[in-house]
Order: structure tokens, then C-alpha cells, then sequence
């Protein structure tokens, strides 16, 4: 196997608090291939985002990288300076968040905005910049470029707005794109639009994209392989294609099997949904040993006592759990 | 319709924004002429992204908005003539968030006595016996009556919320997107005790989602908005299986399929370009700057609600064109 | 919906150490310098040494600072720590009191005009506009003049004239909470307005306004002690610090005892006030409770 583009490596991360140290996420391990679409999939609370800002050298206190490597093309980046992460941010790695609004300067016309990733990352001159940032506008079709180049955010949309986001995050064609929930804030028929901008701009340039989300649905359309997190441990990780079809973990068959899928009362009439019962732990209390023990149907002694560890399976993809398949 | 519970004759609520400096009042039609009935033990199903109109209806329909033009009748008599009372034991609303919708100073109890009290009932057990009862009901525990709403997880927040709607029993919930707020995991616990409760206590509800699974899941009909008219009503299954209107095969297509990745017939389906907001909304078809099968005559002609089969009609000028 | 962000899943421990950390240092300092303010009123009778009127004695005139008074002696040969220890009673009593009457006006105007709205919001707004740009204490002289000094016109004038602040903010707290869930479902139930402001609304704003009440305590003892300099105030022989810095203000250069113990009462008092408002407004602080995104 060639060398991947990003390659992370039993990854914890602490979250100090009242002189207890909490692991938010744990012996997180992953791989995204150049060009591949990787989905990290999760509820909130899960460690999706936070694995996300610690590949983008972003975690702050309360929270810090306790163990584990972060290696992006062969080279370990989890120790860089903060001029280095400086670089790497915007050129290498960058990322599009849930609220664009939050993300972009409210005091800068977007076409600003653009060219200055330009100006700082390939050295550009300002009017160049700008003749860029319409040119990368035009890109993520926002209609007449030209003229929404003055714009500020708010007199955008919230799918102009995070079209902006996009072509900020691609400007200088980085090898990774980090998507945390892109289109969450956004109504379903936009949401598409704006997914499948991402998927075919990242695909022409060869971008690779780490897509966070909690819609499983959404990511598994997006992406080649998925990973499903839970409590701030991977619980699974197979092809898209596999994971509605043959899930393993019994969180995962359960977020197939709760959700009612269009089409499904037209086939067989409105059966009961079936629930995972519980509820999402906190990361204080999570439990010992498999955390989704008290919620699953299947746990028995060993579940509650030791951690399982990931297990390969025959087809490929990674399992964690004690009694699968 | 006399066998109604809840009918709509030509709603409209009209919002007046801005000020005289800021280019004059202009008029924000949020509802406009809406006509629609929800019958006793019916589950209907509105849809509609942001802006549709979707929860000043709901709000209209709960009198906290009056309407602009036209008539609300609940249980056939209209709501202005119902005292608010009354209507409290009528209609009751289960809210999106379950955060914001408990009032943090107060505990379960006194959330679901209050309202029990408010309607007269002065008897001290038959009040704690109905809050226990509601409490049993929707899956919590009578040591729960006696905390406040941080203790609990977002779920139980929704089943609180949930018995708050139910104490007075009343005929009609509108559920405003009840379970978008909540994770995942927690989202087929409502559902199935949603659908528990309407058969259990007989009511009727109008769910409002732009979840399109979970609206096929439970309702009976379904309404789909557009800038704040209703584009395309009927059986839950005329809407999903032959849809009419291209809006509302945009919204089935927008929906990811984990199954069929994509195929073409989708992608034509989808929409393009993005929801124009209600203050300006296009000429003609409110729909036409995004539809994908627009022609002339969208651009300058509104089409009406009309009738494509027994109980299905849809706005389109080209409703009877097949998908 | 709560797509995890690092800080919704970091905010219960944010929370708690805010709670400690940030609020805590000017909250215990506050709370203490407030606390010993309140025990000296309350305990005046047992910890002064003389009477604070009755103990004039001529030959004990303008005595520096000495064990026997510890901070010296005025024109009447009075005590001056007994002095203060009196007074506090009268500046405490303003201050409470008028910041009550204070807060009773303001929060039924605000509270009313941000749930009704309207006419009625606009009325309350214009006059508390006004009342904002009309210098309170001038206004203040303006009811003393009318009433006459004392206590109880004091506690009138300044309870009178600052209630804008906590009608502004009670406005403010009801237009965001108004539209919250819990709100709008008492009304579906059939809750009454009264009912609503009282049970659904004043609970849940009481924390920024506890600030603002304290916060207004220290400028009430402020400008009790500005009027009773202007010889408006508590009339001579009762000691207030206002009165005993308006009695010594002649000898200021030369016998200073006079006027730094009354000063650095007041100054004390209203900064452990000050410093108390900024602890309580640290934990009552939108922010750090109501995150969640």
C-alpha cells in the first residue's frame, strides 16, 4: 500500500476538569488515502469534532493531545510549532464548519476574504488575489461573482455563505479538507446542492476530505469508508456500502435500524421502530469497559468488564466489539 | 367540513417589516391562503424548509399570532370565539427544543400541575394522581416529578415536554419538529412513543418536519409549504410514491439514499439554487426560479391548488405531467 | 441542534471552574467587605466605644488618632470610629431601601413594557430615556428640595430616580426570553399575563437583576453621601458618612482624621459592593449557564 495522505495513530485526547482527567477520545486510529472521502460519524459529544480540530492543530484548553501521532504525507505533524501549523493550515489541511456566519469575518467582503489566502499562502498580489478569489467563486457558482465579490456575509444566504466557506477552504488546493457538519444549519434541498459541490470540486482537484457528521445517511453517500464513533472511541469502521448493509457493532445496527427510511412503510406497512434504549453517556460517566454496553441488547459479563479491542474482519473494516457478527 | 377538529379556510398572516427609513414598510405574506382540515385521530404531516410559513402556522393555529385574512375553527366553532381556556384543553404543542421549552426554575411537577390547577381542578390527589399518571405514560419514573428540567437528558426533556402537551388531554398536539433537537440514538424513543400516545389517548396531530422519513412514518396526509403556501397535499402515500409537484420531488430527492447512490433520475429531480426569501418572492410560481421543468408560463402565473386524484392536489401548472 | 462542538462538550467543567475561579476572588473579597459593613450595622450598639451624638465633650476637640479614639475626635469632641460605626447604619439603610423601591419600579415597568409591548412599551421606553439623560442626582436635589432633608425623603429621591437601569434590563431579559419554549407553552395553556411574568419570566431574569441591584447599592451610598455634603442629606447631629464628610470639609488640610475615616468607609463599602455585583454577575453570566449550541 502507498503511503497514506493522513494517517492518525491511537489518538487521545485529555480533557482536564476539576483535577480529574477525562479521555475524550480514545485509541482513535484512521487512514485517508490521497483524493479518498473518509466519514467520521458520530452524536454529539462523541469526539467527531474534537479528532478534527486536532488533526487541524487546533485543540485548546481544557482540551490537549495526550498520546498518539498524526502523520500527513509521512511526516509527523502532531508536535509542529504554531508557525509551522500556521503554514500547514489553509494550504495542506483546511476546514468548513457547521455555521458559516461564525467562521467568516463579518467586517470583510467575502471577495477579501478569498484573496487573502492567496496573499498569505502563495504570496499573490493583492489585485491578482482578487482576480482569483472571482475566479473561485465562480467556481463554487455563486451566481454573478462579480458583484457578489463586494458582498459582506450578511447579505448572503446561508448556502451562498457557506459556498464562500468552500472556496476560502479550497483556494489554495489543499490535500485535506476538514468538513464538520457542512450542512446541518442548512434546509435539505441545499444541503445536497452544497454536498454535492464538495464532492465534485474535491474530486477535480484531488482533494481528500474528512467528512464529520451525525447523519449517517449523508455521510455514507459521500464517502468511500466510514468510521462510527461512539463515546469517544471508533466502534466500527467498513466501505459505505457495508456499513448499512451489514453493520456489525450493535450501535451501528442500531442507528441503521431506528431511523425510518423513506420508502420502508410503502414495502411493509409502519412497524414499530426499533429504539436503542438509554441514553448518550456523559463524558463523565462513561462506563467500564465497552461504553455502549448498558445500552446494548447483547452485553454480557465481559462487556462490562474489559474493553474490547477492534477486530478485522474478513470483508475488511474494523469492529469493536466482543460479540460481533 | 363539520367532522373536522381543525379547519382552515383561506389562513393568511401578513407581517409588516421595516421601518420608514429603511426603503419603506414592505408586507411579509409568512401564510397565505391556506386551506386545510385535520380530522379527529389523524396524523398530518407538514413539510417544508425555512420559511415556508410552517410555524407562524402553527403558532396561528395555537392563537399566540391572530391571522391576517380568514378562519380557524377548532372543534367547529371558531377560535376567536373559544376562550383561551378552552382552547388550552383543545390544542397543545410539543416544541423543537427541548432546552429552551422547560422553564429551568420549575420542577416536572409543578411544569405539568400548574396547567391542571389552572383549569380548576382543586383536588390535591386527583391532580398529583394525574401528573403520575402522565409520568408513567410518556416512560418516566414518579421519583422524576420532583426534579428540575438540567437533570435530565434530551430525551427525557422531550417526554416532559411531551407530558406538558398531554395533561389536559387534548384532542389535537402540533408537534414542531420534536425530534430534530435529539440525538440520534434518541430519536425512534420519541417517535414510537408518539405513536403510542395517539393511539392510546386518541389524538390527532400535525407533525411538522422537514424530515421527510420520519413523515412518512407517521402521518396520514401530508402538506408540503412553499414560501408560505401549500404546494402539494394528500395521502401519505399519493406524496411519496406519485408526487406531483417538482418541490416536492426535490425534497424525496434531496433525501440520502444510502442504498442508491445517486442515480440520474435523482440528480434531475433535485433543485437548484437557493429558497428566495418570502419578502420578494418570485412572480408567478413562488417555485419557478428553481424548478426544473419551468416553462413560460411559471414565470408570469400562479397556479392554483387543484385536484390531481380524489384527496391529492398539487400547484403546478404541470401537476398531471407523470415523474 | 447539538452538533459537538469542543464547547458544548467542555461546558459543564467550563461552568464549574468559572464558578470557582473567575467569580470567586471579587466574590469573597465583595461578599466579605459587604458582610463586615452589614455585622458593624447591626452589631453598632456593642463594638462603638461612646454614643456617636451625645458624647460631645469639648475638651476632647479635634484629637488625633490615639488608643483612646481610634480615629481621633471631631469639632465636638465626638469619637469618630463610633461615629462611623453609626453611620453605617444610615448609609446601609439607603442603600438597601432605596435600591428596592429602585428595583420594584423598575422591574414592573420593564418587565410589563417587554411583554406587552406597544404603546405601553414605547411609553416606558421614552421615560426611561429620559430619566437616563436627566443627571440623577440633580434630580434627586430636586425631590429633596420639595421633601426636605431626612432619611425618608433620601430613601425617596434616590429610589425614585435610578430605576432605569433595571427597567432597561429587565426589558432586555424579557424580549429574549419571550420567545424561549417554556414561554410560549404557558400560553398555549392558558396562563394569564400576570401569571406568566411571575411564574414563567421574573424567575429566570433574577440573576442579572440582583447584580444590577447591587451594583446600584454602592452608587446609592454614593449619592447619599454627595447630597448629605450638600448639607441635603441626614441632618447634623446623626452621623452619616456623607454628613461627617460635609462637617469636615473645611479642615481638610488640616485635620484630615476628619475626613479620610468617613472616606475610606464609603470607599470600602461601595468597592466591596462593586466587586460583589462583578462576582454575582460572573456566575449568573448567560454564557457560562445557558451554553449549548
Amino acid at each position: 500500500m502507498t503511503v497514506p495522505l493522513l494517517k492518525i495513530e491511537e489518538l487521545r485526547i485529555a480533557l482536564a476538569g476539576d483535577g480529574v482527567a477525562h479521555n475524550a477520545v480514545e485509541d482513535v486510529s484512521f487512514e485517508i488515502g490521497r483524493g479518498e472521502a473518509f466519514g467520521l460519524v458520530g452524536e454529539s459529544g462523541c469526539g467527531k469534532s474534537i479528532t478534527a480540530l486536532a488533526v487541524m492543530g487546533l485543540l485548546r484548553r481544557p482540551l490537549s493531545l495526550a498520546n498518539g501521532r498524526i502523520v500527513l504525507d509521512g511526516r509527523d505533524i502532531q508536535g509542529s510549532s504554531p508557525a509551522e501549523w500556521r503554514r500547514l493550515r489553509g494550504s495542506r489541511i483546511a476546514m468548513i464548519f457547521q455555521e458559516p456566519m461564525t467562521a467568516l469575518n463579518p467586517l470583510s467582503p467575502v471577495g477579501k476574504q478569498i484573496a487573502e489566502m492567496f496573499v498569505l499562502h502563495k504570496g499573490a498580489s493583492w489585485s491578482e488575489a482578487m482576480d482569483r478569489a472571482e475566479e473561485a467563486l465562480r467556481q463554487v457558482r455563486v451566481p454573478s461573482p462579480e458583484r457578489r465579490i463586494r458582498d459582506y456575509p450578511h447579505q448572503l444566504s446561508g448556502g451562498m455563505r457557506q459556498r464562500v466557506m468552500i472556496a476560502i477552504a479550497l483556494a489554495c488546493g489543499p490535500d485535506l479538507l476538514i468538513a464538520d457538519e457542512p450542512t446541518t444549519a442548512l434546509d435539505v434541498t441545499v444541503q445536497s446542492e452544497i454536498i454535492d459541490l464538495m464532492a465534485e470540486l474535491c474530486a477535480a482537484k484531488g482533494t481528500a476530505i474528512l467528512m464529520i457528521s451525525h447523519d449517517l445517511g449523508l455521510v455514507s453517500n459521500m464517502c468511500r469508508r466510514v468510521a462510527v464513533m461512539y463515546a469517544g472511541r471508533i466502534v466500527e469502521s467498513q466501505p459505505a456500502e457495508a456499513i448499512f448493509a451489514t453493520p456489525r457493532h450493535p450501535y451501528t445496527q442500531g442507528l441503521v435500524d431506528s431511523l425510518p427510511r423513506l420508502g420502508e412503510r410503502a414495502r411493509h406497512g409502519r412497524q414499530r421502530l426499533r429504539e436503542i434504549s438509554g441514553v448518550v453517556p456523559s463524558i463523565a460517566s462513561y462506563p467500564a469497559g465497552c461504553r455502549f454496553n448498558p445500552r446494548c441488547s447483547a452485553a454480557t459479563e465481559i462487556c462490562r468488564r474489559t474493553v474490547p479491542g477492534l477486530t478485522m474482519l474478513p470483508e475488511g473494516g474494523l469492529v469493536r466489539c466482543h460479540h460481533h457478527g | 367540513m363539520a367532522d373536522s377538529l381543525l379547519a382552515l379556510d383561506d389562513l393568511a398572516v401578513h407581517f409588516t417589516v421595516g421601518g420608514t427609513f429603511a426603503g419603506g414598510l414592505k408586507t411579509l405574506k409568512a401564510v397565505e391562503g391556506i386551506t386545510l382540515d385535520v380530522k379527529p385521530g389523524e396524523c398530518l404531516g407538514l413539510v417544508g424548509e425555512s420559511g415556508c410559513g410552517k410555524s407562524t402556522l402553527a403558532l396561528a393555529i395555537m392563537g399566540l399570532i391572530a391571522p391576517t385574512r380568514g378562519r380557524i375553527a377548532l372543534d367547529g366553532r371558531n377560535l376567536n370565539q373559544r376562550a383561551r381556556l378552552e382552547t388550552a384543553r383543545t390544542v397543545q404543542m410539543v416544541f423543537q427544543d427541548p432546552y429552551a421549552s422547560l422553564n429551568p426554575r420549575q420542577t416536572v411537577r409543578r411544569t405539568l400541575a400548574d396547567p391542571l390547577r389552572l383549569q380548576g381542578l382543586r383536588d390535591k390527589a386527583e391532580v398529583d394522581g394525574r401528573v403520575m399518571d402522565m409520568l408513567a405514560k410518556v416512560g418516566l419514573r414518579p421519583e422524576h416529578a420532583d426534579r428540575y428540567p438540567h437533570e435530565f437528558s434530551g430525551g427525557q426533556r422531550q417526554r416532559i415536554g411531551i407530558a406538558r402537551a398531554l395533561i389536559l388531554r387534548p384532542k389535537l398536539v402540533i408537534c414542531d419538529e420534536p425530534v430534530s433537537a435529539l440525538d440520534v440514538s434518541i430519536r425512534a424513543q420519541i417517535i414510537n412513543l408518539l405513536l403510542e400516545l395517539k393511539d392510546e389517548m386518541g389524538l390527532a396531530y400535525i407533525m411538522i418536519s422537514h424530515d421527510l422519513g420520519v413523515v412518512e412514518h407517521v402521518s396520514d396526509r401530508v402538506a408540503v409549504m412553499y414560501l408560505g403556501r401549500i404546494v402539494e397535499q394528500g395521502g401519505w402515500q399519493e406524496i411519496f410514491e406519485n408526487p406531483r409537484h417538482p418541490y416536492t420531488r426535490a425534497l424525496i430527492a434531496a433525501i440520502p439514499d444510502p442504498f442508491h447512490r445517486a442515480p440520474a433520475a435523482t440528480v434531475r429531480a433535485k433543485a437548484k439554487g437557493e429558497i428566495a426569501s418570502a419578502l420578494n418572492p418570485p412572480p408567478g410560481c413562488p417555485f419557478h426560479p428553481r424548478c426544473p421543468i419551468k416553462a413560460e408560463r411559471c414565470v408570469s402565473e400562479l397556479p392554483a391548488l387543484e385536484a390531481v386524484a380524489p384527496g391529492h392536489r398539487a400547484a403546478c401548472h404541470f401537476r398531471d405531467r407523470p415523474q | 441542534m447539538s452538533q459537538s462542538t469542543p464547547a458544548s462538550a467542555t461546558a459543564d467543567i467550563a461552568v464549574k471552574r468559572r464558578f470557582r475561579l473567575k467569580g470567586g476572588l471579587s466574590l469573597w473579597i465583595g461578599g466579605a467587605l459587604v458582610g463586615l459593613a452589614l455585622v458593624v450595622a447591626i452589631a453598632a450598639p456593642l463594638i462603638a466605644l461612646t454614643d456617636p451624638v451625645m458624647s460631645a465633650n469639648l475638651m476632647n476637640a479635634e484629637l488625633p488618632p490615639s488608643l483612646e479614639f481610634p480615629f481621633g475626635t471631631d469639632a465636638q469632641g465626638r469619637d469618630i470610629y463610633s461615629r462611623i460605626v453609626y453611620g453605617s447604619r444610615i448609609s446601609l439603610t439607603v442603600g438597601v431601601v432605596s435600591q428596592i423601591v429602585n428595583s420594584l419600579i423598575g422591574v414592573s415597568l420593564g418587565l410589563s413594557a417587554g411583554y406587552w409591548g406597544g404603546l405601553w412599551d414605547d411609553l416606558v421606553s421614552g421615560l426611561t430615556n429620559l430619566m437616563l439623560a436627566i443627571p440623577s442626582l440633580i434630580f434627586a436635589l430636586a425631590i429633596m428640595a420639595i421633601l426636605g432633608p431626612g432619611l425618608v425623603s433620601l430613601v425617596i429621591a434616590l429610589g425614585l430616580t435610578n430605576w432605569s437601569y433595571s427597567c432597561r434590563l429587565a426589558r432586555a431579559q424579557v424580549l429574549s426570553l419571550k420567545s424561549q419554549g417554556y414561554v410560549q407553552a404557558a400560553r398555549i395553556l392558558g396562563y394569564g399575563d400576570l401569571r406568566i411574568m411571575f411564574t414563567q419570566l421574573l424567575p429566570n431574569m433574577l440573576g442579572p437583576l440582583i447584580v444590577i441591584a447591587t451594583l446600584g447599592m454602592g452608587s446609592a451610598i454614593l449619592a447619599e453621601a454627595a447630597l448629605s455634603f450638600l448639607g441635603l442629606g441626614i441632618r447634623p447631629p446623626f452621623p452619616s458618612w456623607g454628613s461627617m464628610l460635609s462637617e469636615a470639609r473645611d479642615q481638610i488640610t488640616t485635620v484630615p482624621w476628619l475626613s479620610v475615616f468617613p472616606g475610606l468607609a464609603i470607599f470600602f463599602t461601595v468597592l466591596g459592593l462593586n466587586l460583589l455585583g462583578d462576582g454575582l454577575r460572573d456566575i449568573f453570566d448567560p454564557q457560562a449557564t445557558t451554553r449549548r449550541t
